[in-house]
């Protein structure tokens, strides 16, 4: 427990303590704080920066990805000199660079429900910056069994959500959204692109109401969601509700310890490979290469969106985005040799399900799509 | 006429229009009309039984309708409804999973020679 600051830390922290509200008290009450940052991407990043800087004693780091070039474009903790080191390292350099004063404790590894109450149960606060439904039901579980507050954070393409999950308080992500919606019914193939600037507008309301919640100040979100719109411009909010039937954390609940998250919402591990499609179909870009040269005719089909063709294409390839192969198939003709392709080789597995559904057999899915033929064959291509 | 809000990830199936004007003196009204006007976003919001989809959340100003009569809620004009959408993030695993069962369902009826 620290009782003062010293000299450096007065200075450090002086505008926070020339504010009453924060003060010399609620300096030492930061620096005796704990916050668990679950996620070190789009989100974590501004939470992570801004805690730190605020004066989070010890701030929890849990993800297990690398930092990729194309993640710089909104992981602004993240650097174009740390491309290809753990996340959680890189993340860990930045906060103490930008204050030495913090301890950082970096946890390298999904988090699961075998590991989730180990790591999360010394922290104060939990910060949810995650990206998907099994993580998210995981940390608002973790949450209501532990008692902690939850910091929500959500994004999707130019919408956010933000609100404080706490239980013992008020509602829980449960309670607003009992279950997730099944994957049939979420719209696109396409792969989800984000307005890098929009995590940056999140995380930092999370970091807000972290940083109030810690201190005991101001109205924190509990009870309220707010929805932002980055296209219109606009906040709202709405009134969450204890919801009496919640299965964890309603005084009827029936969840008392961890589950299967990824059966619950219907999804595959973290380390599944959909890039395949499946024994027999799949095809390296040198062989592809030497399939093209041999027979320049040979039908390429490639079945991303209309605006990825403006970022990089294969000449001669025809266009028809998965989305709509089932019902263009007439303009394919079964009887010829086809390769299909996407971006990385997820899309066109898919498009090689409908088509072989539909009595196609010549055909082959180009392993590790358009970026790794970019890689491989014709080096001339951007990667994205 | 009331006003509802559609979230993002709907407005695929409202012709990418962020508002849609609906008529009703109750939130089913509303909801029916809505779906007369865009037919397609009618199974993201209901069952095969009709019913309103549990994870589907609707606010009218700031309050859950599920803390008021549920879909007999009424409206009036002037009234503001949110559709609120469940989202999880960029996440690249869970639109491929969609997409993948999305393409199994579709194979599915091609087998079948729908």
């Amino acid at each position: 427990m620290i009782e003062e600051l010293s000299h450096e830390q007065i200075l450090r922290y002086s505008r926070h303590l020339l504010m009453p509200e924060v003060g010399l008290q609620g300096q030492i009450k930061l620096k005796n704080s704990s916050v668990l940052v679950i996620g070190t991407g789009g989100l974590g990043s501004p939470v992570s920066l801004y805690l730190a800087a605020a004066g989070i004693g010890r701030i929890g780091l849990v993800d297990y990805d690398t930092v990729d070039t194309s993640n710089l474009q909104r992981q602004v903790i993240h650097g174009t000199s740390t491309v290809g080191k753990l996340k959680v390292e890189s993340a860990r350099d930045r906060l103490l660079d930008l204050n030495p004063d913090i301890q950082v404790d970096i946890y390298n590894e999904p988090y699961t429900s075998e590991n989730a109450l180990r790591i999360a149960k010394d922290y104060d606060i939990i910060i949810d910056g995650t990206d998907n439904f099994p993580t998210r039901y995981l940390t608002n579980d973790v949450c209501v069994m532990l008692g902690k507050p939850n910091i929500y954070g959500s994004i999707f393409r130019f919408d956010g959500q933000v609100s404080v999950f706490y239980a013992k308080e008020g509602p829980c992500y449960r309670c607003l959204f009992p279950e997730p919606p099944p994957p049939g019914l979420v719209p696109s193939c396409a792969e989800g692109g984000v307005f890098g600037v929009l995590p940056g507008t999140i995380g930092t309301l999370q970091a807000t109401e972290a940083i109030k919640v810690l201190l005991g100040i101001g109205e924190p979100l509990i009870g309220k969601l707010l929805l932002y719109s980055a296209l219109d411009m606009s906040f709202d909010f709405v009134k969450l509700k204890k919801n009496p039937n919640c299965r964890v954390c309603g005084p009827n609940a029936d969840i008392k310890e961890l589950i299967d998250y990824e059966e619950f919402c219907g999804v595959p591990g973290h380390h599944a490979d959909d890039t395949s499609a499946g024994a027999g179909w799949d095809i390296s870009p040198q062989e592809m290469k030497a399939r093209i040269d041999a027979d320049p005719k040979l039908i390429l089909l490639d079945v991303r969106e209309p605006h990825e063709l403006e970022i990089v294409a294969i000449k001669g390839a025809k266009n028809i985005p998965l989305g709509q192969v089932a019902e263009r198939m007439s303009e394919l003709d079964s009887a010829e040799e086809m390769i299909v392709f996407c971006k990385r080789g997820s899309r066109s597995a898919r498009a090689i399900e409908i088509l072989a559904s539909a009595g196609f057999k010549k055909m082959k899915n180009l392993k590790g799509g358009i970026n790794a033929w970019a890689e491989e064959v014709d080096k001339s291509l951007p990667l994205y | 006429m009331t006003t509802l809000k559609i979230p993002t990830p709907l407005r695929t199936y409202t012709g990418g229009k962020s508002e849609v004007n609906v008529t009703g003196v109750k939130i089913s009204e509303a909801l029916t009309d809505l779906a007369a006007q865009y037919p397609a976003i009618k199974p993201h919001l209901f069952n095969e039984s009709g019913e309103l989809r549990p994870f589907v959340n609707l606010f009218v100003g700031e309050s859950n309708i599920k803390d008021l009569q549920g879909v007999d809620t009424p409206i009036q004009d002037g009234d503001r409804i949110m559709l609120i959408p469940s989202i999880a993030g960029g996440s690249q695993l869970w639109s491929q999973t969609a997409c993948r069962l999305t393409v199994k369902q579709q194979a599915a009826s091609l087998q079948n020679g729908e």
